[in-house]
């Protein structure tokens, strides 16, 4: 009866999601790995594709009279709201920032919906502001609107915080995973898996003989520089949730290539390394806040390296792969030990190992 | 990074990968017991360095995997009570049941949680008396020692409301099965490095001796392992069936032995079954009879179900050396990580997650995912 009333309220929609194996949303549905990819194509997309929306990228590109613009929306529910290197705010607007500098664009304007948990300490929530406020300047973004809502005791963790973001995109590239070619230099900005051993080192309390700072940070002003000086970018996106290897298995498989990937070459830093050695982590999935991927033609490469490493944030820029013909897929990495081995998407989030 | 990168050199790799071509004069076959040791061998393509004749086939020693499905129900039922909360590993909470797995009865309301020792959940007892707080206790001889200090300490401390659901596995057992069974290919082993830690390695003479195989005791590393596989190829060769010591590093002969008295005290050897297996004689550890106020299966008088296995799935013969993960039907194809049909494509030690993460061939990537 219920299913009737259901069917009635939404004409035309038919979710090919098998309810019979999850009659529940999982948190695995939201680990950024191919549960998550499922959820996004068989529900959402499938329910807009109408709207235009362009799943595999970070946002979407939207032509308004003769203005390019890049469009994209992001929510943040980290625990804790604090950690080394960022908290929930800066985090918030870097990480929206970075949404809109993956489409090639200039970030111009945020807005900010607040969800904030009763009880939540009035110093707490002037700070998280404070320090969006500082991430906002040196992004060169302007937060114009914004909207607050309070819940019970118990229904958030203290706060969630909802940004979106509005670029201009000032050139003619068509920067997304559909424009990679087989050749490509794959590119990465730094080195990986800050962010998320930053954040598990708190929530966990697990003490490491340094802290491990986020890398948070906004990326637009590499990429600008990659842009303005003409290099033929054909792919960027920022390894966060899920990690170096779920980005490159996303752009592959939307790019219907392959690639190879050198083990040797992705910097991962010593204490990074050491804690993901204790708690059984590859850290090839573990998220980056302040770091992107940038699939550039082949003849830019050298170019492309010299310019992200004259900047603050590109300072460890290193080629890490190309791009092979013959996909989608796979991602293939050549082990430091002369073996290689497939690098695919998580099911879920990685959680730690036994023993 | 020190003591990771020094045992994950290229040369030092290449040297022992010409040391066993040299050695090798006859096809062997080698079991890895560990899991951990099975994914770093797929994971850092150590096979694809070793010559043709040495074939390594996987062992059962996944925790994850061996434990059996009436246990994970248990588990499930028990974290549906009120007031329960369940700790456990992180990797137990995506097993399949036969009613669903952990990380589904925790969306569906039921309070689960990761922690990462047995201590952590004896913390939760103390900080919220009001709750019943259950332990699921899996693992193999490595983890046995922080679940005994757990009860040890909750028995000092007097705490009524924490309790274990014991599932706890040996692995000397485990290896006389797979002796003992008539499909056994296995010539030499390469013993789990941390669970001698704690055991040493005394207890593997007597199997050695019996059953004539190698036994090396070898670490986690790639070096290790190529290392333990040498070790094992030059007793083949020789025609020397001894118990060989790769993990100096770390294991003595007598393992800890603070660890192994409190493992005594706390625990009894018991029957258990293997899941996939089947049961094997004094293969588990159960709690005394003096500790039995803290068993989870009495306070909560659970219930034995017994549940079928997929009849699709292998995972036995995987366990047992018998059969690799490819050359299960099911695999990548009925059965992968988002809805593995056993519990060797679940757990991040499982010999079928280790062959679906790095090793599967082009025809069965993307495509099929996407479906």
């Amino acid at each position: 009866m219920n299913d009737k009333a259901d069917e009635n309220d939404r004409p035309g929609f038919h979710c090919p999601v098998p309810l019979d194996r999850y009659p529940g949303v999982l948190l695995a549905h939201g680990g950024g790995g191919t549960l998550m990819h499922r959820l996004i194509e068989e529900v959402f997309v499938s329910a807009f594709s109408n709207l235009g929306l362009e799943a595999r990228h970070d946002g979407a590109r939207l032509d308004v009279g003769s203005v390019r613009l890049a469009f994209t929306t992001d929510s943040y529910v980290v625990k804790p709201l604090f950690f080394p290197g960022g908290d929930i705010g800066s985090l918030a607007v870097n990480g929206t920032v970075n949404d809109l500098a993956m489409c090639g664009a200039r970030p111009l304007y945020l807005s900010a919906g607040f969800i904030l948990e009763e009880g939540l300490p009035m110093e707490t929530l002037q700070r998280i502001v404070g320090s969006m406020r500082r991430a906002a300047e040196a992004a060169d973004v302007r937060l114009v609107t914004g909207d607050t809502k309070v819940v019970d005791r118990g229904k958030c963790d203290g706060m969630f915080i909802n940004t979106a973001g509005i670029g201009i995109v000032e050139h003619a590239l068509d920067i997304r995973p559909a424009s990679v070619r087989p050749g490509d230099a794959v590119i990465l900005s730094g080195d990986i898996g800050r962010h998320g051993m930053a954040v598990m080192a708190v929530r966990e309390g697990l003490a490491f003989e340094s802290t491990i700072e986020s890398d948070c940070a906004a990326l637009a002003g590499p990429v600008l520089a990659l842009v303005q000086a003409g290099i033929e970018i054909h792919c960027l996106r920022d390894p966060t949730r899920g990690g170096l290897a779920s980005a490159l298995v996303e752009i592959a498989e939307a790019a219907a290539c392959g690639v190879h990937l050198d083990e040797d070459a992705i910097p991962v830093r010593a204490d990074v390394q050491a804690a993901c050695e204790i708690l059984g982590f590859d850290p090839l999935y573990v998220a980056s806040e302040g770091r992107f991927v940038a699939f550039v033609a082949a003849g830019d490469a050298e170019r492309a390296l010299a310019l992200l490493r004259a900047h603050p944030l590109g300072r460890d820029a290193c080629r890490i792969g190309s791009v092979t013909s013959g996909g989608p897929g796979p991602v293939v990495m050549k082990c430091r030990l002369g073996g290689s081995r497939i690098v695919d998407m998580l099911s879920g989030e990685q959680l730690p190992r036994i023993c | 990074m020190r003591f990771v990168n020094e045992y994950r050199g290229p040369e030092a790799a290449a040297r022992f990968a010409r040391a066993l071509e040299q050695a090798v004069t006859r096809p062997w076959t080698i079991m890895e017991i560990c899991g951990g040791q099975t994914h770093a061998i797929i994971k850092f393509g150590i096979d694809q360095l070793l010559p043709d004749r040495i074939t390594l086939v996987h062992g059962p020693g996944c925790p994850v995997c061996v434990t059996p499905v009436e246990l994970i129900e248990k588990a499930i039922a028990v974290a549906r009570l009120p007031r329960v909360v369940l700790c456990s590993f992180g990797d137990m909470l995506r097993v399949p049941g036969r009613s669903g797995d952990l990380l589904a009865a925790k969306a569906a309301g039921a309070d689960v949680r990761v922690v990462y020792s047995p201590l952590d959940a004896l913390a939760l007892a103390r900080a919220h008396p009001d709750r019943e707080i259950v332990f699921f206790a899996v693992g193999f001889e490595t983890t046995a020692p922080a679940t005994a200090l757990a009860v040890h300490q909750a028995a000092r401390e007097g705490l009524k409301n924490f309790s274990l659901l014991v599932a706890h596995v040996l692995v000397p057992p485990a290896i006389e099965a797979i002796l003992s069974s008539e499909a056994v290919r296995v010539q030499a082993f390469l013993a789990a490095g941390h669970v001698c830690t704690v055991m040493g390695w005394e207890e593997y003479v007597p199997i050695a001796r019996k059953y004539r195989v190698p036994i090396v005791v070898t670490g986690f590393e790639p070096l290790d392992i190529l290392q333990g596989i040498h070790m094992a190829v030059l007793q083949l060769e020789a025609g020397r069936a001894e118990v060989e010591n790769q993990y100096s590093r770390a294991v003595r002969r007598e393992g800890n032995a603070a660890a192994r008295r409190l493992i005594g005290e706390v625990f009894e050897v018991v029957p258990r079954k293997w899941r996939g297996v089947g049961e094997i004689p004094d293969s588990g550890l159960g709690l005394r009879d003096n500790y039995a106020a803290y068993d989870a299966e009495r306070r909560f008088a659970l219930e034995a179900h017994s549940c079928d296995e997929s009849p699709e799935c292998i995972s036995g013969l995987v366990l047992q050396g018998v059969k690799k993960p490819p050359e299960c039907p099911a695999f990548a194809v009925a059965c992968t990580p988002e809805h593995p049909l056993g519990a060797t494509m679940v757990s991040s030690e499982g010999a079928c997650a280790a062959y679906y993460r790095y090793r599967r061939a082009a025809a069965e990537l993307p495509g099929g995912r996407r479906h």
